[in-house]
């Protein structure tokens, strides 16, 4: 997967693992992909498919009492972040990648002003000064959009609404200008009109700030406005990795295929009855020894309960783990 | 308001929901949140309203407050000929029978501590006089009608996933052969592929047992999808209500405008071309609602008569409704110029 040298992160063979009472839960199995500088790359699936495992595993974020986390690499930057010690990781976290998490209201403290949450990652990350730190948050507010910048810093989390704290999160993560940008749903929890002001806003910061960014979403609207590629998750894999018009023009797994169908839409035509996807998705006692999506598949056959299907390239950047194939209704030949 | 002969299963006019705000040592009040501010609907029976809006506008207060939930501030609500605004406790009792809700949060709306029998029967309990092995038949029938495997009724709601759960709710609200059912956003906490499950169903049932729903929700293509007439809601008030397709091809008031602009287009060629409609701010709160029109502060298009009077809820065509004052009057007259600023986006 990583034949282009360039890009920042570079994720390879990422297993995640987590104890538990009932046995060993597979998270993450074997996923393999690149970030290129600039691009945005948007990750789908259900909830429990992994998305959002995958990227907390790659910073370290995930603790080491239940998850285990082993890899060929995660290169970023020069270092393979599996390898390098817990001080070095915290260096990163923060200035290297930024995060921003799904609930704007649970990742804020409730009990230090905006401000004060803001200069933290600066004094500490950056060096600044209390205030260089404190007008370099002024500055960061006013990008995101927060009027009367000076005034808000003093201002409490509870005395912002959810589109302003996501917004506050946002100025958070992109405070140590960090290469790499991973966002955790931002726009799950808000409203859709604030949903898409949060949109337009990032499309307007990756203008100015031409940073890599990680787009965790369930929504597939969402992806198509603002996405370069599009990586679909299931079961805790890739099963499909594919530059965005190619991907909703020509989907290749049935996974991806039957997402699509199953989402309505308020513009176009109107189904009369919505396209469903039977079942549940599984939960992996094991790592996976037969395709993970075959129990739901339509098109499932012999091979597909025996074997794991390995992601094969079909077209340029665009790659499939399935041995199913749409074109021709039958078994992909390899 | 409706168009079909015959009366409405649910009407509501000028329904206010007000919560007190107490203050200061003396607990005086010193305001109301004025969480539903004089709406009225009608909802015609065997047919779904949709009811939309973003958060905080009033469409989850407004479903419990037409279930009577609430003890409500102001107005009428009646339901399958029974006016149920006034009646006390012991008799609105004997009217739940008719009328049910499903929840949003299938975890939190049922009891850990009952098994899924308990759960579905305790209407029928509550309600009917029926022998033990009646009652277990009648759970039976609903765990098929929902789509339950019959050996699940001895386990509890912990083992089961949120679609699982979301169903156990459904029948419950479906024990006492109910004709209405408010559905409070039930959707809204399940993964895309099992909200197409739940939503099928509903319909199913719907066509079935020909229930009236009133489904609220803040997922507008979900709504396009099951409702027949859709409302839209915007601090405390109905902006817009309307047949289905009028109302997202032609959507009349600027917020339903906006609000059908914002939602994304799962398609990256079309979502590039198209134009969106941001608003900016954020929803004043309802305990200080602006003066004139609700929408005036975010609206693209308001002025200074906006800022000054309330516009009035009326139709502007045939079954389609709206409180705007530059919508009717002024350029948009008749359906021609309106399809035609379609076409532009």
């Amino acid at each position: 997967m990583s034949e282009n040298g360039a890009a920042v992160l570079d994720v390879k063979d990422l297993r995640t693992v987590f104890e538990t009472g009932q046995g060993a839960i597979h998270a993450v199995n074997s996923v393999s992909f690149d970030l290129k500088p600039g691009e945005l790359l948007g990750v789908v699936g259900e909830s429990g498919s992994g998305k959002s495992v995958t990227m907390m595993s790659l910073i370290g974020l995930l603790g080491t009492t239940a998850a285990i986390v082993e890899g060929a690499h995660v290169n970023f930057d020069g270092m393979d972040l599996l390898k390098v010690s817990e001080d070095d990781l915290r260096a990163v976290r923060g200035a290297g990648i930024g995060f921003v998490f799904q609930d704007p209201m649970t990742s804020l403290n409730p009990v230090f002003t905006v401000g004060f949450q803001l200069m933290e990652p600066l004094r500490n990350h950056m060096g600044m000064s209390k205030a260089a730190a404190r007008s370099r948050a002024v500055e960061l507010l006013e990008l995101v959009g927060i009027a009367d910048a000076e005034k808000r810093l003093s201002d409490y989390p509870h005395q912002f609404s959810g589109g302003m704290r996501q917004r506050v999160m946002i100025a958070m993560a992109l405070s140590c200008d960090p290469k790499v940008l991973i966002a955790d749903e931002p726009t799950t929890a808000l409203d859709v009109t604030i949903q898409a002001q949060i949109l337009e806003l990032m499309k307007e910061l990756r203008r100015k700030l031409g940073m890599a960014i990680v787009w965790i979403t369930h929504d597939l609207g969402v992806i198509a406005g603002i996405a370069d590629r599009v990586m679909v998750m299931y079961g805790g894999q890739i099963v499909e990795l594919a530059p965005v018009i190619q991907l909703f023009e020509n989907p290749q797994h049935p996974y991806t295929r039957a997402l699509l169908q199953t989402v309505p839409s308020v513009r176009g035509s109107r189904t009369e009855r919505l396209r469903v996807i039977e079942g549940q998705p599984p939960i992996l006692f094991s790592p996976p020894q037969k395709c993970s999506y075959s129990a739901r598949c339509n098109h499932a056959f012999d091979r597909c309960l025996s074997a794991d299907p390995k992601r094969i390239r079909i077209a340029d950047g665009h790659d499939v783990a399935c041995f199913w194939d749409p074109e021709t209704g039958g078994p992909r030949d390899e | 308001m409706s168009d079909t002969g015959g009366q409405p299963l649910v009407q509501v006019r000028g329904l206010k929901m007000h919560f007190p705000i107490y203050a200061g040592i003396f607990r005086r009040h010193v305001g109301d949140i004025k969480a539903v501010d004089d709406i009225s609907l009608d909802i015609n029976e065997s047919e779904t309203l949709g009811l939309v809006g973003e958060s905080g506008c009033g469409k989850s207060t407004a479903g419990r407050a037409v279930l009577r939930l609430y003890d409500i501030t102001d107005g009428s609500i009646t339901v399958d000929g029974t006016d149920i605004s006034d009646v006390d406790k012991e008799k609105l009792r004997h009217l739940r029978p008719k009328m049910q809700m499903i929840f949003q949060d299938p975890q939190a709306s049922l009891n850990p501590r009952m098994t899924v029998a308990g759960i579905i029967g305790e209407p029928l309990v509550e309600h009917m006089s029926l022998s033990r092995s009646e009652r277990l038949e009648r759970v039976y029938q609903l765990m098929d009608a929902v789509g339950l495997n019959r050996s699940f009724a001895d386990r509890y709601p912990h083992e089961f996933s949120g679609g699982q759960r979301q169903r156990i709710g459904i029948a419950r609200a479906l024990a006492l052969n109910p004709k209405f059912i408010v559905c409070d956003e039930p959707i809204a906490a399940l993964d895309v592929s099992i909200q197409a499950q739940v939503v099928n169903l509903l319909e199913d049932l719907q066509e079935q047992f020909g229930l009236t729903y009133l489904f609220i929700s803040h997922d507008l293509s979900m709504v396009r999808h099951i409702a027949d007439r859709v409302a839209v809601m915007y601090l405390g008030k109905i902006v817009e209500l309307a047949p289905r397709d009028d109302l997202y091809e032609r959507p009349l008031h600027p917020y339903t405008q906006a609000l059908l602009s914002a939602v994304p287009e799962p398609d990256p060629v079309r979502e590039a071309e198209r134009k969106h409609i941001i608003l900016t701010g954020d929803v004043p709160s309802p305990s200080n609602a602006p003066i004139g029109c609700n929408f005036c502060t975010r609206c693209p298009r308001a002025e200074q008569i906006c800022r000054e009077i309330e516009p009035e809820f009326r139709q502007v065509e045939k079954g389609h409704y709206t409180a705007c004052h530059f919508v009717g009057d002024t350029e948009i007259k008749t359906a021609e110029p309106t399809a035609g600023e379609r076409v532009k986006p």
